[in-house]
């Protein structure tokens, strides 16, 4: 069957066979809580003229508890952090203060689309109504399911709305349910971690920084990463006078906060961490009784590490050996109330998971792990879900496209369900439609070219974003789902010192004609004959429920946004001489890893080095700016405001031999030969390495009707187009990439965004 | 290296990337300003000393423009302002650190007697003029007999007004090229200088001419002097006002400053008056003019260089 | 009462939360900021030292941008607060030409805005916008007059600069070096 492709549409292209729907039609099927409901429950006055209603950011996945504030028109006025929440503690980081702006976005997607074609063949989108674009999807939806079987249906998400249309794939009879927060940011952690204490680290990490009195950081630039409670805590150790070393071939923001900054060569860090390794155990530095009381295969550790030298680790990572000894012992004095920081987008260069198996063992050798200054053991409340029926049990999923690989990846690997997707022959089936909420994959992924082709080779794709970002481009319908401020969503329920639960509530009516994703998976639910799997009318009913069984009600939760819960753990650390069975084979923590040696990977991590830039080319190396998260914020007003384009970081040595000069405007050329959209602004800075350069991702946006990001800076991801398999759980290694620079764009065909 | 930016792309329109809350406007006020001052000196001077025959153009025609460049300079002093129709407030009040409210309420008490001056006069400009109510004859008739008080008036506010337009920007501590105290009497001078000058592009008369260029030769040999004195007071002074000196010597200001405000403005224009003292027959026009655009340029490279001049921390 | 704001350069992470929150809070348009952060690396690879600076009106003791106001609208209100009253602004520019911190800038309606301590927020006992949110707590603000206030007692205790002193314009903001 010849498939037709799909072009990109720009979603500017929409005015033009636009049919206008009258407003009434999106209450026509009698939904209680829009219809009825106009003005949402709540706000309570504040003692200020303004009024507030509690939610929780949506702006990055720290998910802090906060308060929206209107004025007293009603307005929208500030966003603020809740007192009582841990993990914002009151102060809301730069991206969730100016959340404001995601809901005031001008751009933001209108109304229902679909993808039509015109006489002349020209695709294009026409505006629809919500019963029209949902009759639509759940007919297409029903076609692949009768030609291919559920499990042939797809989700991508990262977000809220999620939970709903995970319930609704499930219910539907699929698990093909993935989010980029795994193998393309913590899996490898997570998997390291299991396979050495297990258990991951989930979210936020249960790192006891602000007790710490020594704070490892490799590569995980707090500061700049604004995970806010992370970013809090480490402010707290810093007036505690703690420690801090960073790892880093670039001066991040981390670095010039810490005591000791080591300018690795990138791609070496394992080599960094076996060294320190052998240094802690060569100089007696670790904790003895903890090593002995709780771990196994110390001496196989011990063996396995004997040459691996700080002078050895010299010729690799260029830190020489005095520095590499010297920070050693400064963790080594503060065990262990010591934290060798597990970052959290760890897919670098395809060993990650041995790299961060290597941060476990250092963790352990240092008895950190479940002590004060160290992990502490979180908790969580219990929250029952909503009954429902039993979800069927799918015969496939993407799993079986990987013939056996990554099988120790314990969520779904986005990238993998992408594989999945593309028709192979060798499969009996292949992934036919996807539903994509709240990711943009074709700006999150690396390889954009295979992300592409899986789209090209679907039946049918909807998407459920609020923003014309590029993956809308691709669907065949769009949804417009309503912002943070203006819905409801399921409780957050995060792991913490204190379990919490919290509630996101509407503060002002869904702008335009936008709607929750709740609602969006409920419709349809219903139109496919699932509605038993969701079985309350409206999403209050819904959450009143779920919070009446842990003594809370919608009514109380409105009012206060954050109820706390007392522990189920009576304390954070593991007391003195404590026996605790670890949840791996020998019930130990495991320095030599039992279950990796079983599906045949290195037990204990090993060094391999990787591909170094060519002559001309320089690494490229991307990371966060505080103001920005990924691509989300990138059109923002507020954070725009702030900055509104990327740079790209240039030692002053390499920006001299090429002649450029601070400000100046270069195209980028990766490998591949694959150059950037738009050219990007040099910063010479002594800031980096002479063998790097660096951006911040998420720029670059090649979609018009994004007016405030169009073509502001580059985007690394277009340049990621090769990647370094994690063998173990299948992460995409992003930083064997190597770029070069053009003063002008080479004409060319013109690789379509 | 030393690297400094502004991180979360502070961008006020106006202030950033450097300062230009001042444009054309404020420059073009401060030197009609200067012009004013320098005519109704001289007006009031030769007037007071009784050479108003030998001086009649000083004394009584070039007075006569003084109102229509006070109102244009007024104007654009108006079109300057970012609030405009609070304009009143400047009149509410009077504060006596702020050198904008002494010219404001200096040039309110210039405006009116600069506008007498030119009433009494202006028959000797436009000689078929008439005052065509008798309540008007009757008034001019009356302040005739002021003249002198007038005259007096006029040379102490001219002063101030002259001092004034190199005080506004004097004032400002903040930006280091105008923080120094000879702007005032620099300004006053040149001010003064092209008032002379203007007055010898009025004149049909040679030895009101010739005097008047002796004074404006004299005149821009004390700016000169006070030039030089001023880069070199920057020069031994901090680091910033040497660096706002360096946008002058080397920097980007230097050749518009050398070359046109300096030699074109100042010492051709001297050079030529000076030739004509020794009989040459150059074209009169040539050297007033010269000096009025130098005074021009002066004050808009003075107002917009020290915009970008500023301290460094 | 003298107000005053410490901040703590050693925790200030430069992530510009103060400016978005003093622009919320307190309607600052678009493309306007009462606030900035400057970002300052001295040195060479890899010797380097980097300071951030979260940055606003100082409210000078010795204000030269009230002194050359010529409506009053620029004044020192209570607790050494400098502002401006809008309908006396005439927008003439002087107050900003006189401000070595290029800290005010004028507002789309014409008059003249800076900082104002988010005296509003004064009022009611809270601390300013920026001081609130700060996510590393490194912004300390109270009164300078009272010995137990926290930013008396933190300048106390640390090593601090003021910026331009030689300006002469006594600024109220300690940067906590
Ligand atoms: N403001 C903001 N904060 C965020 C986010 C956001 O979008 N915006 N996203 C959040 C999410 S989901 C995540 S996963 C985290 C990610 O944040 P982190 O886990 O901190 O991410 P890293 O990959 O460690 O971050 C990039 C840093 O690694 C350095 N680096 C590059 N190559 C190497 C190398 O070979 N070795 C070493 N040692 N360092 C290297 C870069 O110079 C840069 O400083 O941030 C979170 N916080
Ligand atoms: N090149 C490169 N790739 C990366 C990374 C990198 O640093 N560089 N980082 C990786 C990491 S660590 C992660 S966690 C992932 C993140 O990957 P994503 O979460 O996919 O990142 P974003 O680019 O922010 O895309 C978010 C999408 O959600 C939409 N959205 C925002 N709010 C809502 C909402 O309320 N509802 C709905 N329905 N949609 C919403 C936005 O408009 C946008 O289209 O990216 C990974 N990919
Ligand atoms: S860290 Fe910032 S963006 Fe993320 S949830 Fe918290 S406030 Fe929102
Ligand atoms: S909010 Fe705090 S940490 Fe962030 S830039 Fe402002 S002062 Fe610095
Ligand atoms: S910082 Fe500037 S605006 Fe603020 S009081 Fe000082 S001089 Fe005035
Ligand atoms: S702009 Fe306004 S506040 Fe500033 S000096 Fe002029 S009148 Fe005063
Ligand atoms: S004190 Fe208030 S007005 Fe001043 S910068 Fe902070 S938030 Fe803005
Ligand atoms: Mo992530």
């Amino acid at each position: 069957m010849v498939k037709s492709r799909r072009d990109f549409i720009k979603i500017s292209a929409l005015g033009a066979t636009g049919v206008a729907v009258g407003s009434n039609l999106i209450y026509a099927d009698g939904d209680k809580h829009v219809k009825t409901d106009k003005q949402p429950k709540g706000p309570y006055k504040q003692p200020s003229e303004l009024t507030r209603t509690p939610t929780y950011c949506e702006v990055c996945f720290w998910k802090c508890a906060g308060w929206i504030h209107k004025n007293e028109k009603g307005k929208v006025q500030k966003i603020t952090g809740n007192d009582d929440d841990p993990n914002s503690n009151g102060r809301f980081c730069p991206r969730g203060t100016g959340g404001v702006g995601m809901y005031y976005d001008e751009d933001r997607l209108k109304t229902p689309l679909i993808r039509v074609k015109d006489k002349y063949g020209k695709q294009t989108f026409r505006k629809a109504s919500w019963d029209e674009a949902l009759d639509y999807t759940a007919k297409k939806l029903r076609k692949v399911i009768e030609e291919h079987g559920p499990e042939c249906i797809a989700l991508f998400t990262h977000g809220s709305g999620g939970k709903y249309f995970g319930n609704l794939v499930k219910a539907l009879g699929s698990h093909n349910i993935a989010a980029p927060s795994y193998a393309q940011c913590r899996g490898p952690r997570e998997v390291a971690f299991i396979a050495t204490f297990g258990d991951g680290l989930s979210s936020p990490e249960p790192t006891d920084i602000r007790d710490t009195q020594c704070l490892v950081l490799i590569g995980s630039h707090i500061g700049e990463n604004m995970h806010n409670g992370q970013v809090q805590e480490m402010s707290d150790a810093i007036d505690k006078r703690a420690t801090i070393i960073t790892v880093d071939p670039r001066f991040s923001t981390a670095a010039s906060k810490s005591k000791y900054w080591l300018p690795i060569k990138p791609a070496t860090d394992l080599a960094l961490l076996l060294a320190w390794i052998n240094v802690i155990i060569e100089e007696g530095l670790y904790d003895r009784d903890y090593v002995e009381k709780y771990t196994y295969g110390f001496e196989q550790l011990k063996e396995h590490v004997k040459n691996m030298t700080p002078e050895w680790a010299y010729g690799i990572t260029t830190i020489k050996p005095d520095v590499i000894r010297k920070t050693a012992r400064e963790m080594g004095h503060a065990s262990p109330s010591v934290i060798i920081h597990p970052g959290r987008h760890v897919t670098w260069y395809g060993d990650d998971t041995q790299r961060l198996r290597a941060v476990a063992i250092l963790n352990a050798l240092l008895g950190s792990w479940g002590r004060r200054g160290g992990f502490y053991i979180p908790d969580k409340a219990k929250v029952p879900g909503v009954p429902h029926p039993e979800y069927p049990k799918p015969s496939r999923t993407w799993r079986d496209a990987m013939s056996g690989k990554y099988e120790l990846a314990d969520l779904a690997l986005a990238n993998g369900v992408c594989d999945a997707t593309i028709p192979d022959p060798s499969l009996n089936c292949s992934i036919k439609a996807w539903i994509v909420n709240g990711t943009n994959l074709v700006t999150t992924l690396p390889e954009r070219q295979k992300t592409i082709e899986a789209i090209q080779s679907l039946d049918f794709i909807a998407v459920v974003d609020t923003m014309p970002m590029e993956i809308t481009g691709f669907a065949d319908v769009v949804f417009p789902e309503c912002t943070y401020l203006e819905r409801y969503d399921s409780l957050r329920v995060t792991q913490h010192r204190e379990p919490t639960i919290t509630l996101r509530m509407p503060a002002v009516e869904p702008k335009y004609d936008s709607k929750p994703a709740w609602w969006i998976a409920k419709q349809l639910a219903n139109r496919m004959g699932k509605e038993e799997y969701f079985p309350f009318d409206t999403i209050e009913e819904e959450l009143d429920w779920q919070l009446k069984q842990v003594g809370s009600s919608l009514e109380e939760m409105q009012r206060i946004g954050v109820k706390k819960f007392k522990r189920q753990y009576d304390d954070l650390y593991f007391k003195d001489g404590e026996d605790i069975e670890f949840n791996t084979n020998t019930g130990k923590i495991e320095l030599y890893s039992t279950s990796l040696e079983e599906y045949g990977f290195d037990p204990i991590p090993k060094f391999t080095p990787h591909p170094e830039p060519p002559e001309g080319y320089y690494r490229l190396i991307y990371g966060r700016a505080p103001m920005h998260t990924f691509s989300r914020t990138a059109n923002n007003p507020n954070l725009t405001d702030l900055m509104h384009e990327n740079t790209l970081w240039m030692n002053p040595i390499v920006a001299k031999e090429w002649g450029f000069e601070n400000g100046q405007k270069v195209y980028l050329q990766n490998q591949d030969n694959v150059v950037s959209t738009f050219p990007i602004k040099i910063r010479v800075t002594e800031r980096i390495r002479w063998d790097s350069v660096y951006m911040v991702h998420g720029f670059g946006h090649a979609n018009r009707k994004l007016t405030r990001a169009y073509g502001q800076g580059a985007s690394d991801s277009e340049l990621i187009t090769k990647v370094m398999m994690d063998p173990i759980m299948g992460g995409t290694g992003m930083r064997g990439n190597f770029v070069t620079f053009l003063t002008s764009k080479p004409v060319k065909e013109e690789a379509r965004s | 290296m030393r690297e400094e930016l502004i991180v979360s792309g502070r961008s006020n329109p106006l202030i950033d990337p450097h300062l230009e809350i001042w444009e054309w406007q404020i420059p073009a006020y401060l030197f009609l300003g200067g012009l004013a001052a320098g005519i109704l000196f001289f007006a009031g001077l030769f007037y007071l000393r009784g050479r108003e025959d030998k001086y009649p153009t000083a004394v009584r025609v070039a007075p006569v423009f003084v109102p229509v460049l006070l109102a244009i300079g007024l104007l654009f002093l108006f079109l300057d302002l970012k609030h405009k129709f609070y304009f009143w407030r400047l009149y509410t009040s009077f504060s006596i650190e702020s050198p904008t409210s002494w010219g404001a309420w200096t040039l309110l008490l210039v405006m009116p007697l600069s506008v007498i001056w030119a009433a009494l006069y202006i028959e000797s400009v436009f000689p078929k003029w008439d005052w065509k109510y008798t309540w008007a004859k009757d008034a001019i008739k009356f302040l005739s007999g002021y003249k002198r008080e007038m005259a007096w008036g006029m040379v102490v506010l001219a002063i101030i007004l002259g001092i004034y337009t190199g005080i506004l920007l004097s004032a400002f501590n903040a930006r280091p090229l105008w923080n120094t105290s000879i702007l005032g009497p620099l300004f006053l001078t040149s001010g003064l200088s092209t008032g002379a000058a203007f007055i010898v592009l009025l004149s049909k008369n040679k030895t009101e001419r010739h005097a008047m260029g002796m004074i404006d030769l004299m005149l821009i040999s004390i700016e000169v002097a006070l030039i030089i004195h001023m880069f070199m007071g920057f020069k031994a002074s901090t680091r910033v006002q040497i660096e706002a000196a360096d946008m002058f010597l080397g920097g980007q200001f230097t050749a518009t400053f050398w070359v046109f405000v300096f030699s074109l403005g100042l010492i051709v224009p001297a050079f030529l008056e000076f030739m004509e003292t020794k009989g040459k027959r150059i074209p009169f026009y040539i050297a007033p003019s010269l000096v009025i655009f130098g005074g021009i340029l002066f004050r808009f490279i003075m107002v917009h260089a020290g915009q970008l001049s500023r301290w460094l921390y | 009462m003298r107000y005053a704001m410490a901040i703590d350069t050693k925790k200030c992470v430069g992530c510009s939360d103060c400016v978005v929150a003093c622009q919320t809070e307190n309607n600052v348009p678009h493309g306007y900021a009462r606030d900035w952060i400057i970002e300052v690396i001295d040195g060479t690879y890899p010797q380097l030292e980097l300071e951030y600076r979260s940055e606003r009106c100082n409210h000078c003791d010795n204000a030269p941008c009230v002194r050359c106001c010529p409506t009053g609208a620029s004044f020192i209100a209570d607790g050494g607060i400098v502002k401006v009253e809008h309908d006396k602004c005439i927008g003439c520019g002087a107050c900003i030409a006189a401000c070595p911190y290029d800290a005010r800038f004028v507002h789309p309606e014409g008059y003249v805005d800076k900082c104002t301590f988010c005296d509003h927020r004064l009022e009611k006992g809270q601390d300013p916008a920026c001081v609130a949110v700060c996510p590393t707590k490194c912004l300390y603000f109270g009164d300078m007059d009272d010995p137990n206030s926290e930013v008396s007692k933190v300048v106390k205790k640390r090593k601090f600069k003021t910026l331009i002193p030689e300006a002469g314009t006594e600024p109220q903001l300690y940067f906590l070096i």
